[in-house]
């Protein structure tokens, strides 16, 4: 793997450099504007400095609390100068993204697959059929506000000799546990956060200890 | 397969039957040669179809015998693993990456435990005899891989003998797993930190007894293939993939390789201890089916090296690193000690949190770049996992790959694509 330091020194030159980070000191990160996104990408591969000839993957991440609430994130991967490099560009439901696929031609089933499972539209993809869910599914699974277990579900019906899709009966609904420990105690232990939340929402410490001097 | 109008309406906007005027004149109609009008016509290739390795639709539409556009309909498999997992601990989403490419499990694994383990920042930290493990079962995946899918693609191709030998090596090294995990085939084996349990004792000669016989296999099963004639007639030149195409279409391991590109993750961007290991990359030159192949085959004979070697290194110590809030305590100190039986019930209730951030991890599985995009929010749970199967962006070019060749063809280029639906669909 080439040297991280010198592929984000390169990016943070060519974009704005408050664009560029570097996480957990391994993987370099590029956000950036959607209208630049084009450009961006045709420049990411044929510069010689970046020469990310494959785009391994395009997937969407969803975020309900961002003002745009999802992210587009593409894996780029240079074989040439062994580097990788994860472009970040955010929308929300209405806004288009453009289309990577003059760049790529693979990008066809990544930007389909985010379309049927976030419902992020991409500009200029002429193939925005669903990919992955079933023919005539309504919603976006993979949205954070779309249940687990789903809207329908289906079951061959002996009577009209035909599948068919019906409201989910479950008879126990899906049981979401809250892991997160409502004890006073060792507060050093994972999964006592809620003791920490209280703990920011009373009295400072040093605040109670000024209280009891006096 | 016929071209019934059933099914030419049912693939809608594809049916549009050519003008067969134009396609009798395009033939040629000389003078004293016979016109033969020939009809574009779509058919439906499956999703229920012994070539087809899985369930996938593909719909082709068809100028006589020579396929003009391919349209892979996929998803018939999808159950939604990515959402599951964020529903799930980071322990219990292990199982759902078994299923995922169900034909080579421990290296789908692989990938996610990588991932995670980076995320907790314990990468370094893992024990030897662990990566020492978990480098040899990937290897030993990569055989059981390869095996099924050079002996399935000759039974495509119309050789029986292949898939009845090599079933008998899978089923040696499928008793490895049961050995070593305790199941055939969703073994869930490896984990963050190591790997569930040590290999028994007896294990490592019966692997080093079955590494001994397998050069001879893989010598008979060249032998019924590498020179057959019949088989490179159906291979050979079929589904013509130069480098440039196989990159810009996202290729990536054995398939990227018989392009002539020599990139191999274990050697440009290593990871376990495949950088201490002496292996070879094998590539192809032509890109067709029979590169694929022979690479295939290649790779076998690598990986055997690479067992063997991993079988060398291998010392006892522990397999899995001693923080108890990430691996479990052992049975034995639960019967005592208090400390133990608190952390076996939070590890196994609440699981351990990851702390917040994001890796694209990938490793070298058998079919390609297999890599894990997980984000971490700081709970116990992923907030994002997206699993990216190398086979996903190898199908999508089957309409590439297989224009201009027959229908027969088709089969052949599926076939030497190793697609296995349970990592496309996921």
């Amino acid at each position: 793997m080439a040297d991280i330091s010198q592929l984000a020194e390169a990016v943070a030159a060519a974009f704005p450099r408050d664009s560029v980070s570097v996480e957990r000191g391994a993987e370099v990160v590029l956000r950036l504007r959607r209208e630049a996104l084009p450009d961006s990408m045709r420049l990411l591969r044929d510069d010689p400095r970046f020469a990310f000839e494959q785009c391994m993957d395009i997937c969407g991440t969803d975020w309900p609390e961002k003002p745009e609430r999802f992210e587009v994130i593409y894996n780029l991967l240079s074989l040439t100068l062994n580097q990788r490099l994860r472009v970040v560009v955010s929308t929300d439901a209405a806004t288009p993204v453009p289309s990577v696929v003059e760049v790529w031609p693979t990008a066809t089933w990544y930007e389909r697959e985010a379309w049927d499972m976030y419902g992020i539209v991409f500009a200029g993809q002429t193939d925005l059929r669903r990919l992955l869910t079933d023919y005539g599914f309504e919603g976006h699974p993979l949205r954070k506000d779309f249940p687990l277990t789903g809207y329908v579900e289906v079951r061959y019906d002996e009577e009209r000799k035909q599948v068919v899709y019906e409201p989910v009966k479950l008879t126990q609904d899906f049981r979401n546990f809250d892991f997160l420990s409502p004890w006073e105690g060792l507060t050093t232990l994972p999964g006592d956060e809620k003791v920490h939340l209280n703990r920011i929402e009373g009295p400072k410490p040093s605040q109670a200890d000024e209280g009891v001097k006096p | 397969m016929s071209s019934s109008s059933a099914m030419a309406s049912e693939a809608g906007p594809l049916s549009v039957a050519a003008d067969p005027r134009q396609v009798a004149s395009a033939s040629g109609a000389e003078e004293g040669t016979r016109t033969v009008e020939v009809d574009s016509h779509t058919i439906n290739f499956g999703p229920q179809h012994p070539a087809a390795h899985g369930v996938l639709r593909l719909i082709l539409e068809m100028k006589g015998e020579v396929v003009e556009r391919a349209d892979p309909h996929i998803g018939l498999l999808h159950r939604g693993t990515e959402k599951l997992i964020e529903y799930k601990t980071y322990l219990q989403a292990m199982p759902y990456m078994d299923r995922l490419d169900y034909v080579s499990p421990m290296c789908m694994e692989h990938s996610y435990v990588l991932a995670v383990e980076k995320l907790l920042r314990i990468e370094d930290q893992i024990p030897e005899r662990a990566r020492v493990i978990r480098t040899m079962f990937a290897e030993l995946t990569r055989i059981l891989n390869h095996l099924l899918n050079v002996t399935t693609y000759a039974l495509d191709c119309g050789a029986i003998t292949p898939s009845l030998w090599g079933f008998e090596q899978r089923e040696h090294l499928l008793e490895f797993y049961e050995a070593a995990g305790g199941s055939h085939y969703h073994v869930n084996y490896f984990r963050a930190g190591g790997v569930s349990r040590d290999i028994p004792k007896s294990l490592e000669d019966r692997i080093a007894g079955w590494c001994e016989q397998f050069p001879k296999f893989v010598d008979d099963l060249e032998g019924l293939l590498t020179e057959n004639r019949i088989f490179k007639q159906r291979t050979v030149d079929i589904g013509v993939m130069s480098a440039e195409q196989a990159m810009e279409w996202g290729f990536s391991g054995p398939c990227l390789r018989a392009s002539g590109v020599p990139w191999d993750l274990r050697k440009s961007q290593p990871y376990e201890i495949y950088a201490d290991l002496d292996f070879e990359i094998p590539v192809g030159r032509h890109g067709d089916c029979y590169d694929r192949y022979l690479v295939r085959v290649q790779e076998m004979r690598q990986s055997l090296k690479l067992v063997q070697q991993c079988l060398a290194r291998l010392k006892p110590g522990p397999v899995k690193i001693q923080d108890n809030k990430i691996t479990p305590p052992k049975r034995g100190e639960m019967k005592r000690s208090m400390e133990s039986l608190i952390h076996h019930f939070k590890l196994y209730t609440e699981g351990y949190h990851v702390p917040e951030g994001a890796t694209y991890t990938v490793t070298e599985a058998p079919k390609g770049e297999f890599g894990v995009y997980l984000v971490a929010d700081g709970t116990n749970r992923p907030y994002r996992c997206k699993i990216r199967a190398p086979g996903f962006a190898h199908l999508q070019a089957m309409e590439v790959l297989s224009k201009g060749h027959m229908l027969a063809d088709a089969v052949a280029v599926i076939g030497s694509l190793d697609i296995v639906f349970g990592e496309i669909d996921r």
